[in-house]
């Protein structure tokens, strides 16, 4: 059977991707943000997952206000990067996993978890900005990937217990698919942040902490809040921790951290990183 | 229609299905920058471009004054106009401090003061 080895959650804001096109890497504002990639990397070296389970949330790219899925899940077997109307330029497609795409997409319906199912869906930087930092460089990216969208702009969004449970879905499925496949689970957004409004540029540290610790041992309680608290206390994208929380469920339920980072700010943004790998019993 | 209400957080639009009936127009023209041929539609004619896509006057009024908050008030989604204020060479730092009436440097400021301990 397939097996997920563990998760990585990161923030995806835009400005990291143009960062590192212009090789800014090193530059002391990005510094403390790349360099928490570094045992990401080693990790991934030691690892080697083949196949990237992506929960994210679309800025309107692929999804618009006339048809807008609450979970998404993509069939493809290629994803398409656009320029998102910045002209940021793009990076190459993303090779998918169709077999483990409809495994999943059959299993959560089977769930109850009525999805969405894309055969085409281009990605956006919340997908394509945290394959750059895992896998740096402009070589193929030794991974193929299925990315799950998560509405995060049309309210009323999925609850952070929903998406929990998704999260717990996914990962069932992936465990029942019958083939050697090592899965990474990536979720990306978040920490908090807002952009909109006349609280802009709120951020919350000691959320964000708490969040980062309640992640690895006891994330059910995260699942206690509403959207509305989250958005209260870490801003109106902060909401973008639901991905982290629906990717933590795809794991066993006692993880091992292996790296956590956390850095203010990038942009508008309180960034995270945290790196779980998934108990050896899974 | 069922409608859960919540307390109003300061300074904290929560785009629900009112602005979304609301802003329809305005975001549907906001998604179409995602193509450049577009953007340089915009450039070249900025009235005619919004006619098109049939913005109501507070929309239009509020593009015009290149004013967030009024986009926002009018049912603007910021992922959507993020793309517009792209054009207008803004970055969402710029509309940072434009929304908090602050000076760039002040907004700025303000970000790396959240950071420290």
């Amino acid at each position: 059977m397939a097996r997920i080895v563990g998760s990585v959650m990161t923030s995806h804001v835009p400005a990291i991707g143009g960062a590192i096109a212009r090789g800014a890497e090193g530059e002391a504002y990005w510094k403390p943000f790349f360099d928490g990639f570094g045992p990401v990397h080693r990790w991934l070296e030691e690892t080697r997952p083949d196949t990237v389970v992506v929960f994210y949330n679309d800025h309107g790219l692929n999804f618009f206000l006339d048809k807008m899925p609450t979970f998404a899940v993509g069939a493809a077997p290629l994803y398409k990067n656009a320029d998102e109307g910045w002209g940021l330029p793009t990076l190459p497609s993303f090779p998918g996993a169709p077999q483990l795409s409809w495994h999943i997409i059959n299993s959560l319906v089977n769930d109850e978890f009525d999805v969405t199912m894309c055969q085409e869906m281009q990605v956006d930087h919340a997908f394509t900005v945290p394959m750059a930092l895992l896998w740096p460089g402009a070589g193929r990216r030794p991974v193929r990937t299925v990315p799950i969208a998560i509405n995060t702009v049309q309210h009323p969004l999925p609850s952070a217990a929903r998406c929990f449970k998704l999260g717990a879905a996914v990962g069932r499925a992936i465990e029942s698919f019958p083939d050697e496949s090592r899965v990474l689970i990536l979720g990306t957004g978040g920490m908090s942040h807002q952009l909109d409004g006349a609280r802009a540029g709120f951020i919350n540290k000691e959320f964000d902490l708490m969040c980062l610790e309640k992640l690895v041992a006891d994330p059910e309680v995260l699942t206690g809040y509403t959207n509305h608290q989250i958005i209260e206390r870490a801003g109106t994208q902060g909401i973008e921790i639901l991905m982290w929380i629906a990717a933590r469920a795809a794991l066993t339920d006692t993880v091992k951290q292996i790296h956590s980072n956390y850095h203010v700010p990038i942009s508008n943004t309180a960034t995270g990183l945290l790196l779980l790998e998934n108990s050896a019993a899974a | 229609m069922i409608s859960v209400r919540n307390p109003e957080i300061f300074g904290t639009p929560i785009f629900g299905g009112d602005a979304a009936q609301r802003g329809y127009a305005l975001n549907r023209m906001c998604y179409s920058f995602n193509e450049a041929a577009n953007r340089e539609a915009f450039r070249r004619d900025e009235e005619a471009y919004c006619a098109s896509y049939g913005l109501d006057a507070e929309q239009r009024d509020a593009v015009r004054r290149r004013d967030v908050l009024a986009m926002i008030e009018a049912g603007g989604n910021i992922y959507y106009l993020a793309k517009l204020t792209g054009i207008f060479g803004l970055s969402v730092q710029d509309i940072g401090a434009q929304q908090t009436g602050l000076s760039l440097q002040e907004f700025r400021a303000r970000l790396s003061d959240a950071g420290r301990p």
